[in-house]
């Protein structure tokens, strides 16, 4: 789960990690007011959507006065912002963050990631700071510091320091970036962070050590304790169908294609995915109805689907296991005839109770195409689209 | 022959008590796993009586340690069905009791939970499979976990994959095929888990009784390259693969945990390269998995082997 920034500060103020004064603003009205109250000489105007490159795309403003402030949130708040994140359609910006400027002496990265390689917390730091931290890992790895992190003991002091030595910290301010990182580690572990980057990190001309921005990413398996943060999810920056789906236990990630596709596994959602593009077309969806889908599930799924109008075919592609073939096919009469199959439907079946599940489907009256397997129900759902 | 599992290992249910782990459970005894008991704490003491396809009933002991489990009914496998939340302390009991071998089915544990659970195992014997697997199965003798019994065929081909219905899928088509099974184990979608491709992979190289291997990754990591190299290097049985994900977009989570593209990392597209520059016929859609195989095995001239 992702949060904005101004909301990743907050969490990490609570650790002791120094961030710059800052307050969310939804109106210009706000905006001023909140700058007003910071009484910075510079007030940095932040456009707070899920996604990186913000600064380059024009989403981050220097104000040097209240009425800069009043145009900046003018301008930004309502304005579609298009990263190299967002995607061509990009994202509205609704919230800034109003934070007071600071004299910036050089920038550093610092991120903490689960590293999969050792199956470990691993903080990295570099030199280079404000770049695509990618494009440094591609063209000079040698500037990426490495610490990897004993979970029995957690971060240490030594590995702190070694690592704000190797990235060229300035001698008198060693100790503050230990304390940043020790800090940064603990909020990443205490929340159960899949990703906490902070990029850039600063050190000020008055000699501090600061998160100037701040990315922190949560693993959705550990939310169930973590009740504060799931009171952060701003669901105006999710898809409205993913919304939908993960209300009923689906997991649904919306793409641009226009067929359709409902599978269960999500390793079979995404090889059905490939096999469509294989054959020429392009899914609208990754759907995974999990193992252990009932009748209502599944139509739920359907109605996801359907409610997408790039959709102009559905393919749905099922390995019963536990999943029983004939549940399957009860779910997608009913789903049919309650919707309206305007759209053509192919249906692949195998497993479990299949015999059951082909005959409901068959004695249904409704337009279904069967298929014998993956690869003919792809072909048949790509010819009756085009 | 087979890997991790035959016809003489002792299985215990960790959450045997459960709706899902007392399903599968069942499903185990059905297929003639020697499942002889089960952990529940606090319902120690009781027993869970089975009424199976057979006619029969069976009765199982309940216990409400891992330790007493062991020491009652000799078990050396244990298979996990315990909720989210508590997976991760289950499977240490279980490494702490000595047990050969862990399979843990639940999907959703919190990865750091793992990560602690791994730095746990360091210098343990046990070895373990999973979380959010489907299990291990060497058909005809044994089935620990999720997996529809019936798709698999006895024989001589292994499997090892990241998802479970994409398993399933290529099962069956070898099946379908009349080519059977030496083993098949899913290892899990998730990031941080107990046993990587190339742990199995070492596994079916040894094995007398497997005479190719498929294997089947998706997106995300770098799992797959290493496996690809160390099967370059010491592989002397042939390996099919499949890469699932080659369409999903970057920074997208497609269901597993584990199965996203970060930093332009772990994409389809670099894995199907590295495998094949390591010798590994990549199949170009999953529903060319057993053909791909049955290609592979003619070339090698090990096809009536793997039929007979």
């Amino acid at each position: 789960m992702n949060i904005h920034e101004y909301q990743g500060k907050e969490v990490l103020k609570q650790y002791g990690v120094v961030v710059p004064r800052g307050k969310v603003a939804f109106t210009v009205e706000e905006a001023v007011s909140a700058a007003k109250e910071l009484g910075s000489a510079i007030t940095v105007v932040k456009a707070q959507i899920h996604a990186g490159g913000r600064g380059k795309a024009g989403g981050v403003k220097i104000a040097k006065n209240l009425d800069d402030v009043a145009n900046y949130a003018k301008e930004l708040l309502g304005k579609v912002l298009v990263t190299h994140q967002t995607g061509p359609e990009g994202k509205e910006i609704k919230r800034l963050l109003i934070e007071e400027g600071c004299d910036i002496k050089k920038e550093y990265y610092i991120g903490v990631v689960v590293d999969r390689g050792t199956g470990r917390v691993v903080m990295m730091g570099s030199e280079e700071g404000g770049m695509d931290i990618e494009e440094v890992a591609a063209h000079s790895p040698e500037k990426i510091i490495k610490v990897v992190v004993d979970p029995a003991v957690g971060l240490q002091a030594f590995q702190a320091r070694q690592l704000a030595y190797d990235i060229k910290i300035p001698g008198d301010l060693i100790n503050k970036a230990i304390k940043f990182m020790l800090a940064l580690y603990k909020a990443f572990e205490d929340k159960d962070c899949s990703i906490a980057e902070i990029n850039p990190l600063v050190v000020t001309g008055s000699g501090d050590v600061i998160a100037l921005d701040a990315k922190l990413n949560f693993d959705s398996n550990a939310l169930f304790r973590h009740k504060d943060i799931v009171e952060l999810r701003d669901l105006d920056e999710e898809d409205a169908k993913e919304i939908q789906a993960s209300k009923f236990d689906l997991s649904y990630i919306a793409l641009d294609g226009n067929i359709g596709c409902m599978v269960n596994g999500a390793g079979l959602a995404m090889a059905t995915m490939d096999i469509i593009k294989y054959f020429g077309g392009s899914p609208a969806n990754f759907l995974d109805v999990g193992g252990g889908a009932t009748k209502e599930k599944v139509t739920e799924a359907f109605k996801i689907i359907l409610s997408d109008p790039n959709v102009k075919g559905i393919f749905v592609n099922i390995f019963g296991g536990i999943m029983k073939c004939d549940i399957i096919a009860e779910g997608i009469v009913a789903a049919a005839r309650e919707l309206g199959l305007d759209r053509p439907l192919v249906v692949r079946l195998e497993g479990t109770n299949v015999a059951l599940g082909k005959e409901i489907l068959n004695g249904s009256g409704l337009n279904i195409v069967a298929a014998d397997s993956m690869s003919d129900g792809a072909k048949k759902i790509v010819s009756l689209v085009k | 022959m087979s890997i991790l599992i035959d016809k003489n290992t002792k299985v215990i249910t960790q959450g045997i008590t459960g709706a899902t782990g007392n399903f599968h459970a069942k499903g185990a005894l059905d297929y003639g796993t020697q499942m002889v008991g089960g952990v529940t704490p606090g319902k120690g003491g009781t027993n869970v009586d089975f009424n199976l396809e057979n006619g029969t009933t069976v009765s199982l002991p309940v216990f409400n340690t891992v330790r007493e489990a062991v020491k009652a009914t000799g078990a050396t496998a244990s298979v996990i069905y315990v909720a989210p939340p508590f997976a991760a302390d289950a499977i240490m009991e279980a490494v702490d009791a000595e047990l050969e071998l862990v399979i843990c089915i639940t999907e959703g544990i919190p990865v750091l939970d793992m990560v602690k659970v791994m730095r746990f195992m360091e210098g343990k014997k046990t070895r373990l499979i999973g979380p959010n697997c489907p299990g291990v199965i060497t058909p005809g003798e044994i089935k620990i976990g999720i997996m529809p019994g019936y798709i698999h065929k006895k024989g001589h081909v292994g499997v090892v994959s990241r998802s479970g219905t994409l398993t399933y899928e290529a099962v069956h088509q070898l099946t379908s095929s009349g080519i059977g099974q030496s083993s098949a184990v899913g290892i899990g979608g998730d990031p941080v888990k107990g046993s990587e491709f190339i742990d199995i992979l070492k596994l079916f190289n040894e094995d007398p009784d497997t005479y190719a291997v498929i294997m089947i990754g998706e997106i995300g990591g770098t799992a797959e390259e290493e496996a690809a190299e160390w099967v370059k290097a010491n592989m002397t049985k042939p390996v099919v693969g499949f890469i699932g994900g080659a369409t999903a977009p970057a920074g997208k989570r497609m269901g597993h945990a584990g199965a996203i593209i970060s930093g332009g990392k772990g994409t389809a597209a670099e894995k199907i390269s590295v495998l094949e520059a390591s010798g590994i016929r990549v199949a170009p859609t999953p529903s060319d998995m057993g053909a791909t195989l049955v290609a592979v095995l003619e070339e090698k001239g090990l096809l009536e082997k793997c039929k007979g």
